[in-house]
């Protein structure tokens, strides 16, 4: 069975991989890419703990197969600091303690980055109805959105 | 002497006594004497049982010092999620 | 550092109480840390396990050729490459447990119990072959009658699950064999007697659904078995001691042949305490000779692993006009799934354990039926009869006209009085949680019209238990911390916290790890809310025995006798005039010259922690309920526990917000649904629902401390009391605001609904 061969560009860098044709992006993410950071809590886009930005847009990598990323521009949480500085989503994070085993954590700073890129003011409705997609099993959500606040708030410029 | 409560299914296997007195100066002690005293019961005590001694729960601690007139509990060991 | 909600005060201790960003943190948000899936090994192959689509059936063969003669596939076990084992009771991870039922729990033998049952798992080199060669097995089923629930599994006629299964604890042993495992008993007092002083008895009847667990990460796991014999097991586990254990009897090896690694876990709240994959993918391993790796879909997660039981309680209870009560009954069955061992003992020992009875009865019942084998589930067997009786009490309340407040602190348990569970307390917290109760805001705020307020306790034992830990002395004054205990929640910032304050040094001159089972003593699992407590206690003892060595090394630098130094804000120093004039040495200053004057520097520790504090807890709910929809909405929701000291308050913030939220879907929504074959219908994220961050508000939390005596900083365990209270405290803010009580969980939209209808045919309930 032949596999396909997909060009995409993954957190800016140019990539090439060999899939088969039924392999959701999360599993070329995971197995070919080696970019485990993107976890699978459900593989059926319950969890969000998959969660990717492509092309700007919010997405479920369980739920994208690997072929469609041809040509596209995929965002994972491995781009999410830059160089050797965290995103101020990730700071606030270790600083609100918005984790406690941390499975979650990067579907959530994913889906609150591409939150904050669409509305950088969001309200505590807004935020929570936003991440309402991403389960998180341990902290009760409270951490989460304060951080997204705070973080919100910082990005503002205070 | 301590005074040893039973609580639990502890109570029917030691006949039905609510408390005994035992002369022990160890868990380990207090065991075998308990033991000897109520055999139907000596099975159960290898495992799974736990003591509070003076309120202070004790698991496994074949040697955690028992006081003359220290008030002990037999019950089940627990263990949580 | 942010402000954050609670807090507590940080007397007279230099770290513990503040609030250090987490060792492990950055890890964690950048996607470095690796989970038990992220593990690939070169040449590695893919497990998929083949399980029951029945709930109840005898296995008359298995036929595995076709499957093996496909391409790719290298290897498949059934029940023969597992030795039986004998019925024997060991003490191991969750509590007793008999590998007799274990090794059939892990793949199964003469019959299928419950569906998702494994039968057989493959190794190939490939997700998608794996998947194929399950299609290939030929399985001859005889189905048999199943039982879903407790009053099927103990009617007269029910079909049994083990046909030799004889009641155990009761007097004398029933001569034919039923689905009622054994019946437990805790009582002391004359219950009837205390019933005749009661001005007001209420008797109910109560039932809740099991729920799971729900952690994010599904389990997973790596095996490498060489051809020596050794083995490598990579997984996701509360207990990677526990892990060995059981792998090791099941596999038939020598425990110092398996190296068990902890992964990086991602959620457990007592499921991930026991073993399903780990003994396949090693005996897959064995057999192949490649590594294998299995992943758990989350169908199989919720087929499969464990739920907390389903139950059924009635519970009596009496009080004295003037709030005095007289009397608790109450008798329990719990499911136990397809094997023995539900959590109905501690269920019991719970049951009453906030109040001061003179009187006090329960009886509890296991019960196996056609599910999966129950796991723990954060205070395993406490919060379904907690529920019960705390509904109990508010009625209770409501009945003789007193604040549902009062009528606990009337009531409550405090330092020595006699538990219900039999042994007399030391100091706890609960009086101290509902005076904080009663003075809160939340207490006294005007409720909108409508709307009700709940409030309710909780408790839970706590444990210590085996535990080992090392600090090893780098030669620049920093020090690597090794735990065994792995890190759920935050753990190994609470045990740097208190490492630096037993040593005086800089929080962030520690980095801590969970070590594997070779590089530790045994050390018992993480669970029991033990973590911060007996491998805090570990950790304490380390730093003592490295200061012992630190004073030795400056007595020599110095040539005086040790017990003239003396160790204080992370320094040796002459301990008085008499020992002479000397500068104080630093740790880094030690560190350095520690290969000249002696060799390395390790602390170690290898204790049994005994006196674990028990906890309570005070929960305060405002509930909105749509007589449209039957939604019933938390509008506003307050933690109060005691916590003995908070080490870390952010991350016991935490454990009390997160046990509340497992508790507000507990009561709202979570359930499984079978169908009339036994088959789970809802084995997923979106038809089992599990709050979501729109559907809950902040939970505020304040935390109160009431210092453990056995601990030096005075620290109780936390995590698992949170989720006890929020059923009930729910369920009474619903009565509050319907003026009807539920007695059945969840309370889902339909049943509310349902409620609401029946309670308007005749006039208004009054
Ligand atoms: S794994 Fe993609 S949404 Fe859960
Ligand atoms: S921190 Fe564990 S699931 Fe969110």
């Amino acid at each position: 069975m032949a596999r396909a061969h997909v060009i995409t560009t993954v957190n800016g860098d140019p990539v090439e991989f060999l899939c088969d044709t039924e392999q959701t992006l999360l599993d070329v993410l995971r197995d070919e890419l080696h970019l485990t950071g993107s976890k699978e809590g459900c593989a059926s886009g319950d969890c969000g703990a998959c969660s990717v930005i492509v092309d700007g847009r919010l997405v479920c990598a369980c739920l994208m197969l690997g072929v469609e990323a041809q040509g596209h521009s995929i965002e994972t949480i491995e781009g999410m600091a830059g160089g050797d500085r965290l995103h101020p989503l990730q700071t606030k994070f270790l600083e609100h303690a918005a984790l406690q085993c941390g499975v979650c954590t990067p579907g959530f700073l994913v889906a609150a980055k591409s939150l904050l890129e669409r509305n950088p003011d969001p309200t505590e409705t807004e935020v929570r109805y936003w991440l309402a997609g991403n389960l998180c099993r341990c902290t009760g959500y409270d951490k989460i959105v304060r951080a997204v606040l705070d973080a919100a708030q910082e990005m503002r410029g205070g | 002497m301590a005074r040893v409560h039973f609580t639990g299914n502890f109570r029917q296997l030691a006949g039905g006594d609510e408390e005994v007195s035992i002369d022990a100066s160890t868990v380990r002690e207090l065991l075998l004497k308990l033991g000897e005293h109520y055999p139907s019961l000596a099975p159960h005590l290898d495992e799974g049982v736990a003591l509070a001694i003076d309120g202070v729960i004790h698991q496994d601690a074949l040697f955690s010092r028992i006081e003359p007139h220290s008030d002990v509990h037999l019950m089940p060991k627990i263990a949580g999620g | 550092m942010a402000a954050q909600n609670g807090g507590t005060t940080n007397g007279g201790t230099r770290w513990i109480g503040t609030r250090p960003v987490r060792p492990d943190g950055v890890d964690k948000v950048t996607g470095r840390a690796r989970f038990g899936a992220d593990l690939h090994l070169p040449n590695m192959l893919v497990g998929k396990v083949l399980r029951s689509p029945h709930a109840h059936a005898r296995i008359r063969s298995i036929d595995t050729s076709a499957a093996l003669a496909l391409p790719g596939v290298k290897a498949i076990v059934t029940r023969d490459d597992f030795d039986d084992l004998p019925s024997e009771f060991v003490p191991a991870g969750e509590m007793l447990i008999n590998y007799r039922d274990v090794v059939r729990n892990v793949m199964a033998r003469e019959k299928a119990l419950f569906e998702g049952h494994p039968l057989a798992a493959v190794a190939a080199t490939s997700e998608k072959v794996a998947k194929e060669a399950l299609d290939l097995i030929r399985v001859d089923y005889e189905v048999l009658p199943h039982v879903l629930d407790i009053d099927e599994a103990i009617a007269p006629d029910a079909p049994l699950l083990h046909e030799d299964m004889i009641t155990a604890g009761v007097e004398p042993p029933p001569s034919a064999p039923s689905n009622v495992a054994k019946v437990v008993e805790f009582a002391h007092g004359d219950v009837e007697a205390g019933f005749a002083e009661a001005d007001v008895v209420v008797e109910r009847e109560f039932s809740t659904q099991p729920v799971h667990q729900g952690y994010i990460e599904p389990h997973s796991c790596v095996a490498s078995f060489a051809e020596d014999g050794q083995a490598e097991l990579w997984c996701t586990t509360q207990g990677h001691f526990v892990v060995r254990g059981h792998c090791a009897k099941l596999l038939g090896m020598e425990v110092s042949k398996l190296r068990v690694t902890a992964s990086e876990i991602g959620g457990g709240f007592g499921g991930k305490t026991v073993v399903y994959l780990e003994p396949l993918a090693l005996a897959l391993s064995r057999k192949s000779g490649h590594p294998v790796k299995m992943t758990m879909s989350r169908e199989e997660v919720f087929r499969a692993s464990g739920p907390a039981p389903g139950t059924w309680a009635r519970v009596r209870v009496g009080v004295t006009k003037d709030g005095r009560i007289t009397a608790g009954e109450a008798e329990l069955k719990y499911q136990a799934g397809a094997f023995q061992g539900s959590p109905v003992q501690p269920g019991c020992m719970c049951a009453f354990a906030p109040y001061d009875l003179e009187h006090v009865k329960v009886t509890g019942y296991d019960v196996v039926v056609n599910r999966p084998k129950v796991a723990a589930y954060r205070a395993p067997g406490a919060p379904q009869s907690e529920y019960a009786v705390e509904s109990i009490i508010d009625e209770l309340a409501k009945r003789i006209g007193m604040d549902p407040v009062e009528l606990r602190l009337k009531n409550a348990a405090r330092e020595g009085t006699r538990a219900a569970y039999g042994p007399t307390f030391g100091p706890i917290g609960l009086v101290e949680t509902l005076e904080a109760a009663r003075s809160h805001e939340h207490y006294r705020a005007p409720l909108a019209p409508g709307r009700g307020r709940g409030v309710a306790s909780g408790f839970w034992f706590n444990i210590g238990g085996e535990t080992c830990a090392t600090l090893n002395l780098g030669e620049d004054g920093t020090i690597a911390l090794v735990a065994g205990t792995p890190d759920i929640g935050g753990s190994r910032a609470a045990l740097c916290l208190q490492t630096a304050e037993a040593l005086g040094v800089d929080v962030e001159k520690i980095r801590p790890l969970i070590g594997d089972t070779s590089t530790l003593g045994y050390t018992f699992l993480t669970g029991g809310s033990r973590t911060a407590f007996a491998s805090g206690l570990a950790v304490i003892e380390a730093s003592k025995d490295m200061i012992g060595q630190l004073c030795e090394r400056a007595a020599k630098i110095w040539n005086i006798p040790v017990d003239a130094v003396e160790w204080a804000d992370g320094e040796a120093r002459p301990a008085g005039a008499n020992a002479g004039e000397f500068d104080p040495l630093t740790l880094a200053d030690l560190a350095g010259v520690a290969g000249k004057t002696g060799g390395p520097i390790v602390g170690r520790a290898q204790i049994n922690a005994q006196g674990a504090g028990p906890s309570f807890g005070t929960h305060l709910v405002d509930v909105d309920v749509d007589r449209e929809t039957g939604r019933v909405t938390i509008e506003r929701y307050t933690v109060i526990q005691d916590a003995g000291k908070a080490v870390h308050p952010s991350y016991v913030e935490g454990q009390l917000q997160g046990g509340a939220v497992q508790g507000i879907g507990w009561a709202l929504n979570e359930e499984y649904v079978y169908d009339e074959y036994g088959r789970l219908q809802n084995p997923g994220f979106l038809d089992y629902r599990i709050p979501v961050c729109s559907d809950v508000p902040m939970i505020d939390t304040v935390i109160v401390e009431v210092a453990n005596p056995t601990h030096p900083y005075g620290v109780r365990g936390v995590g698992e009391t949170p989720i006890v209270p929020p059923m009930a405290a729910i369920a009474n803010a619903v009565e509050g605001a319907l003026g009807i009580r539920f007695t059945d969980l969840p309370m889902s939209p339909p049943r509310v609904l349902k409620a609401l209808e029946e309670a308007h045919i005749p006039e208004a309930a009054d």
